[in-house]
């Protein structure tokens, strides 16, 4: 009973949080509700007994993800207004590209047949002796291990492209050289010389 | 309906109780660190410290405490409100619910979950968003400057902070922070995780946004950082979460690197004394790592902070997983 409670609440603060991300007058309270929104999801995977699902969301897209949204939405110069009117020109097309995703996602939903495997895979009783952590990492590991590597590897590529995109090579900027500045020996720096009184150098 | 009585209301009268308890000792703790703090960098700096309100100024936190309440909130006019309010909140609510899966003693903890690092860990990496909020709803520039330095400050050492964790883990063998102060480590396996407690030391230093990393709120520069617009119990609110998540960095290195509750080294005539005891104690010691080097060092220059952070820690830590992972294999010591 607790647990619908608990179901309902989470749910509800999610779908009222997903829809403020879209409606809310501040970008930066968007991005806001939108963290509120990942935390309920979390909420979410933990009443489905999915606590490492759950902690990684909060860490991956909480704790990280969503830093660097917030970082870029905050420093984005913007008049509210414009924004609002410009919307308002592109509306109906934006209106007909959500028509054309929502008709496809109901095409799809009533297309849908899950492989014959999962069904049976599902009224498999769920060993409690196994934790979360490890019934995961047992199969991403053995089974699926090519995709999961493949998995990383196009993240490495993206992130070496984000990279290349935005390296700048400026050739009239002095950069600190830490070893060089090491390697310096105050015998090349300076030069100590003994001078007798009155004769100067 | 007695069932409601005994499965609902009595344990939920146990736990809130439970959490008031905790909560309390944490704040107690964070009045005493200031105290801890200004005593012991007053030794290092060859004078006194609070020794006025009360025997040796024990009771300086509490008058300090009452100052702050009694101080006038001021909001900017020009801040946004909602968000301007709940930084501070945010800040201190983070520092206080991470302690729900500290293991102070065996068995003694509110919740032993099974994944208790990973919400230490992602609790800790939420403490950014109070700090960037403040920042951006001061509508000031120096707050800004703060918030965003302090988010990148943060962001960066999360990273090498993750991987040594990684490291601790893989001779750990689980997320449970009971099992890994139980589990048993050679001494080998030990030598081997020095190198990461010193990278884990100064990253937590880092992520606390203490000196020598407290740039986000560098008064030289910044006029005190994110949190110049706060004053009185938002300012206090502020203040208070540095200090507790810095107890609760130090518990965590207990935790992961100085074993816990247990007496130190193993010897086991020690094990008269009270777990709790030992844990306490051993927070203090990396707590007193705080303020020396808050006493020592100079403030890093922000491009000098950054390079720390990525071009040493993570090549290295990264480097340093390979390395206990293979070890591990080799001596086929992997739990």
């Amino acid at each position: 009973m607790i647990q619908d409670v608990i179901f309902y609440i989470f749910a509800a603060v999610l779908l009222v949080s997903a829809v403020m991300v879209i409606s809310a007058r501040n970008p930066v309270h968007s991005v806001l509700f939108l963290i509120l929104g990942f935390f309920n999801a979390a909420g979410l995977f933990i009443l489905l007994g999915a606590e490492f699902l759950a902690f990684i969301l909060a860490i991956v897209y909480v704790g990280a993800v969503a830093v660097l949204f917030l970082f870029v939405v905050m420093m984005l110069d913007i008049s509210f207004g414009d924004l609002r009117r410009g919307a308002m020109k592109i509306a109906p097309i934006g209106l007909l590209v959500g028509l054309m995703l929502l008709s496809q996602l109901v095409m799809l939903y009533m297309a849908w047949d899950a492989a014959p495997e999962m069904r049976a895979a599902l009224e498999l009783p769920i060993d409690e002796s196994v934790t979360n952590t490890e019934a995961l990492g047992a199969v991403l590991y053995t089974d699926y291990f090519l995709a999961f590597q493949i998995s990383g590897m196009i993240l490495l590529v993206a992130m070496i492209g984000a990279i290349v995109l935005t390296l700048r090579v400026r050739p009239d900027v002095r950069r600190q050289q830490v070893a060089d500045q090491f390697a310096r020996r105050p015998e090349d720096a300076m030069e100590v010389k003994k001078v007798t009184s009155g004769t100067g150098l | 309906m007695p069932e409601l009585w005994s499965d609902y209301i009595w344990p939920l009268v146990l736990i809130v109780t439970h959490i008031s308890v905790i909560c309390g000792l944490v704040l107690l703790a964070v009045a005493y660190l200031t105290y801890f703090e200004r005593k012991v960098m007053g030794a290092m700096q060859r004078r006194q410290g609070p020794m006025t309100v009360g025997p040796f100024g024990l009771l300086q936190p509490i008058a300090d405490g009452l100052k702050l309440f009694s101080k006038e909130t001021i909001i900017p006019s020009q801040a946004n409100k909602p968000v301007f309010i709940l930084a501070p909140m945010v800040l201190f609510m983070l520092a206080l619910v991470a302690w729900a899966v500290i293991p102070v003693d065996y068995q003694m903890v509110l919740a032993d979950i099974n994944v208790g690092i990973l919400y230490l860990f992602a609790v800790s990496s939420m403490a950014v968003y109070g700090v960037l909020m403040a920042g951006w709803a001061s509508n000031s520039r120096y707050a800004f400057l703060g918030g965003l330095r302090s988010a990148s400050q943060m962001v960066s050492y999360e990273v090498s902070m993750g991987l040594v964790i990684v490291c601790v883990l893989l001779c750990v063998g689980s997320l449970n922070l009971t099992e890994i102060v139980m589990a048993e480590r050679p001494w080998w396996v030990q030598l081997l995780l020095l190198p990461m407690l010193a990278v884990f030391l100064i990253s937590i230093l880092a992520e606390t946004n203490r000196a020598p990393f407290d740039l986000p709120e560098g008064e030289s520069e910044l006029a005190g950082g994110f949190m110049v617009e706060y004053s009185a119990m938002t300012f206090a609110l502020f203040f208070l979460g540095e200090y507790a998540n810095m107890i609760l960095m130090s518990a965590m290195t207990v935790i992961l690197f100085l074993g816990g509750w247990l007496p130190p080294l193993g010897i086991e005539a020690l094990a008269f004394i009270p777990g709790f005891v030992w844990f306490v104690l051993k927070t203090t010691g990396v707590l007193f790592f705080f303020v020396w080097a808050r006493a020592t060092f100079p403030r890093y220059r922000y491009d000098q902070l950054m390079r720390l952070g990525w071009k040493i820690f993570l090549p290295f830590t990264l480097l340093w997983v390979v390395v206990m992972a293979g070890t591990l294999l080799v001596f086929d010591a992997l739990p």
